[in-house]
């Protein structure tokens, strides 16, 4: 058993945290559509890898970075707005077996068009601001790392300005809280869950494009973090995003200690476990409830 | 406990959230008797019905079937011990032909296990050849023995009723709990379900009725329960409630005739 | 008492007859392909239509029968596959010996698995079942003693009959489609039973089903059991025929490949599950040969696109799957009932006989 020092435990939760932020995005992406909806979009995470590689090519085309970053993610929007057109529209009254799988040949055929266009490469994105990493209380920390906190930030308080304070917002919560006088009252629930596909689209662009400098881009990204998301969702319970925010960081802090002490090929078996557990326990709590009522 | 009692509902209490569907309701059934459930809308008949089925467990007070107490046995296991029951939307198994549902309904009798099914053994074929003339004969009790092999999808209305009654009755109830049954029926069909489930006090079957057409009510049974806002509001034979002054303010605007 | 026997006689001979007639023409089709399509391509690709087929009719039994959704059936799958392999290549076990060990250890796994998974439904399901998958591919990558790590464990001994070891595609293929037969027979067996009877009724409605005395749960957990099984022995038939097992054949890819086959089929159909099988299959081939003409990309799994786009279209347009929807749409069109007692009663009508119903007090 190595020893370890201070420094690499705080390395450790600093890492985390950044990668949880990743999953924190993503996850607010699933319960976002998922409370309008009531569709759980197993394409999440390819609207990440789109995210990222879209802004790669744009950057390849010449773009300078910011311009490059927006497009992209105002391009993913569209793509999340169409996908929910072309797929979920149609089917809106169909099963929830039938939805799922709806939304899992959708994540196939993502990935797909991901491998036509941009083939098995990995690309690279720079670092938004290159540079030596910073020093820390002993850990070393990259500039990237405090980038994807920072956004993250920024997005959720964004987030959280929209759904509380614009009439927008307030319409596409109202739509999650009772799809049915929602309508009564004239917003138009259509619109809406068009609206929720495209703002949770967008999200998880920005989430792999922060992401990317990191990882690097390939077209099959998006299962893994997809996954992750929302394992971190699920920790939630599929409606709180604050509860969302903790789990994803959670599971970003977990993942990185089991990585760090442990091996790194079993993270994500870690990651699988816990939403194994979460699930499986979620469901004991809901009958223990039921059973005390 | 006398030994004429069938069933008893002792002081059950069912909460739906923080809401009182069913307040400290009591009420014994008597072997072969026809007790019914009536009140308004939302006075929690139904709830009550899923209390004794055992989809519902109540959060106080207890069913007891024969002097025991059914509290924790899930839905299947008190089928095995003799509840039946029909459902509000009739819930036929849409994907099967008519004989098929009833001979679900037959499942309780039969023995095959996953592995003689697996292997037709002949003993399962044999088995299933009985099965499928018990079916048969429910159907050809409840009238709709012509109408085999069909979809059970395809039957109007009235018939997916009589078709869930028949799939109940083959599962070999000693207590069937019958959930509005005459809902959506026309004149000549309420007739005929009249007639049916007289027929079964002979098979002696003891049958709970919650239903809203009173003149059905009143031609079948011979107890009847009053519940308002989840509590018994009022119990006894057809005249008696008839004549019950809080019963009629209760039903006021509607007539109990 | 003569009706009683008649129409008896005639349901059951009704019943089995359309499945065995279905069974005797598969059985003569496969034994006569190799006579006029025997080339090496041909009959390794029927040979693993063959493997995959035997996983998809059991997952039609669990995901169209039992209605629960699995995404994660390729984990199965691996688990007969390296139990095969560790017990055949590391302990020199007789590789049949192996299968039949591989199936119980699967089968025991999934009824452990299954009492917490089937807590689950809908969209928890469906991810539960593939964070089961996940968690065995990583201990197929992990577990490097046993598996061989994420390069694969070679050497692994071939399947052996009267002694000698089958090399042969031809006999493989003859054992594959005999496993598939006896699948197919197995399944459509408890389809039309009392099993599968109880089956279909959870399907439609649990509450009613409860309400006739069926236990839900148990129902459910047995039919993961035999779909663990049946992907178990495709497993293990797979690793004997390559002689090699790698982590891929746990990836959630073959897992999403098994459900669109079942798909395609039609979840709810067992007979439309090998011929969807064989489409996807089939597809694929297709597709490897017509992608590089037309990108610039040289290599590549682009049909996954094909797969997603299929997915997609079969779920919003024909969600009885391109098969036993065919089939349905056909059966509607005549609007004659069919079956013994129609027949009867359609032939008593015609000869102005009467009928005396069965039933009535005193038959």
């Amino acid at each position: 058993m190595p020893q370890y020092a201070l420094s690499d435990y705080i390395q450790l939760l600093v890492s985390g945290v950044s990668i949880g932020s990743i999953y924190v995005l993503i996850a607010l992406g699933f319960i976002t559509i998922y409370n309008v909806t009531g569709v759980i979009n197993l394409a999440q995470g390819e609207f990440v890898m789109l995210g990222a590689m879209l802004a790669v090519t744009l950057l390849g085309l010449g773009l300078p970075f910011i311009p490059a970053a927006l497009v992209s993610v105002a391009l993913v929007t569209c793509v999340g707005v169409i996908t929910h057109r072309l797929t979920i529209q149609p089917a809106r009254h169909a099963p929830e077996v039938s939805l799922i799988m709806i939304t899992l040949g959708t994540a196939i055929a993502v990935r797909g068009l991901g491998l036509l266009f941009w083939g098995t490469i990995p690309y690279a994105l720079p670092e938004f601001t290159p540079g030596a990493p910073l020093q820390i209380m002993g850990a070393v920390l990259s500039r990237q790392r405090i980038w994807i906190m920072g956004v993250a930030l920024v997005v959720l308080i964004i987030l959280y300005l929209f759904f509380e304070h614009t009439l927008l917002g307030k319409a596409v919560r109202a739509c999650s809280i009772n799809r049915g006088s929602a309508e009564v009252s004239g917003v138009d629930s259509s619109a809406m869950s068009h609206l929720s596909y495209g703002i949770s689209a967008g999200m998880s662009a920005v989430a792999g494009i922060v992401i990317a400098p990191l990882t690097l881009v390939t077209y099959d990204m998006g299962l893994g973090l997809g996954l992750k998301g929302f394992i971190a969702a699920i920790m939630g319970g599929m409606v709180s995003a604050p509860a969302a925010v903790a789990g994803g960081l959670v599971l970003g802090v977990l993942e990185s200690f089991t990585a760090g002490l442990l091996t790194s090929g079993i993270k994500d078996g870690v990651a699988f476990l816990a939403l194994f557990v979460v699930l499986v326990g979620r469901t004991m709590n809901l009958s223990m409830r039921r059973r005390r009522s | 406990m006398d030994a004429n009692t069938i069933l008893e509902v002792q002081r059950v209490r069912h909460l739906f959230g923080g809401l009182v569907a069913v307040d400290d309701v009591s009420f014994r059934v008597y072997v072969n008797q026809c007790l019914s459930l009536i009140g308004p809308n939302g006075a929690g008949k139904t709830t009550l019905l899923n209390v004794i089925a055992g989809v519902l467990s109540p959060a106080a007070g207890q069913v007891l079937m024969e002097g025991k107490s059914l509290n924790g046995q899930p839905a299947h296991e008190r089928a095995r011990l003799g509840i039946g029951r029909t459902f509000q939307q009739a819930l036929v198994f849409k994907d099967m032909s008519v004989l098929e549902n009833v001979m679900v309904g037959c499942h309780l009798q039969g023995q095959t296990r996953l592995i003689d099914a697996a292997l037709r053994l002949p003993r399962t074929r044999r088995e299933e050849e009985d099965v499928y003339l018990e079916a048969l004969r429910f159907l050809n009790f409840v009238g709709l023995g012509t109408k085999a092999e069909q979809m059970a999808a395809n039957l109007p209305f009235g018939q997916q009723r009589l078709l869930a009654i028949a799939r109940a009755l083959a599962s070999k109830p000693r207590v069937l709990l019958l959930d509005e049954p005459a809902a959506g029926l026309n004149r000549i069909e309420k007739s005929a379900l009249v007639d049916l489930i007289r027929r079964l006090s002979d098979m002696s079957i003891t049958t709970i009725l919650v239903e809203h057409d009173m003149e059905v009510v009143m031609q079948l049974a011979e107890w009847i329960v009053v519940l308002d806002h989840g509590k018994r509001l009022a119990q006894g034979t057809p005249d008696d409630v008839r004549r019950n002054p809080a019963v009629i303010e209760a039903y006021l605007g509607t007539e109990v005739e | 008492m003569r009706m009683r026997v008649q129409i008896s006689a005639i349901y059951a001979r009704w019943r089995s007859n359309r499945n065995a007639v279905g069974i005797v023409l598969l059985a003569l089709f496969i034994g006569t392909l190799p006579l006029w399509l025997g080339t090496p391509y041909a009959l390794s690709t029927m040979i693993f239509i063959g493997i995959y087929s035997i996983v998809t009719i059991g997952l039609c039994l669990l995901m169209g029968f039992a209605g629960q959704i699995s995404l994660g059936q390729s984990a199965f799958f691996a688990l007969g596959a390296y139990g095969s392999a560790i017990l055949s290549a590391h302990f020199d076990w007789s590789p049949w010996l192996a299968m039949v060990a591989a199936a119980i250890i699967t089968g025991g796994i999934a009824a452990v698995i299954g009492a917490p998974i089937f807590r689950l439904r809908g969209h928890y399901l469906a991810m539960g079942t593939l964070a089961f998958g996940a968690i065995i591919h990583v201990i197929a990558v992990e577990w490097r003693t046993y598996t061989g790590g994420s390069s694969g464990l070679p050497g692994i001994p071939r399947l052996t009959l009267a002694g000698t070891p089958i090399r042969s595609d031809m006999s493989y293929y003859y054992l594959v489609w005999f496993f598939v037969l006896i699948a197919l027979i197995i399944a459509l067996n408890i389809v039309n039973s009392r099993f599968g009877r109880a089956l279909r009724a959870i399907r439609d409605s649990q509450e009613a089903a409860a309400s006739l005395g069926i236990d839900v749960s148990r129902y459910k957990l047995q039919t993961l059991v035999v779909s663990a099984i049946f992907a178990s022995v495709a497993g293990s038939l797979y690793t004997h025929y390559m002689i090699f097992i790698s982590p891929a054949a746990a990836e959630l890819d073959l897992s999403i490949r098994l459900v669109l086959m079942a798909a395609v089929g039609g979840m709810a159909s067992i007979w439309g599950a090998p011929f969807g099988t064989a489409g996807v299959m089939l597809l694929t081939l297709g597709l490897r040969e017509i992608v590089p003409l037309v990108t610039r990309h040289g290599s590549g799994e682009y049909q996954i696109i094909a797969y997603g786009i299929l997915l997609v279209a079969i779920m919003i347009f024909m969600p009885e799957g391109l098969i036993a929807g065919a089939r349905k749409a056909w059966e509607r069109s005549r609007s004659r009932d069919t079956g013994p007692v129609a027949w009867l009663w359609r032939r008593a009508q015609r000869g102005g006989q009467r009928i005396r119903v069965l039933g009535q007090r005193g038959q």
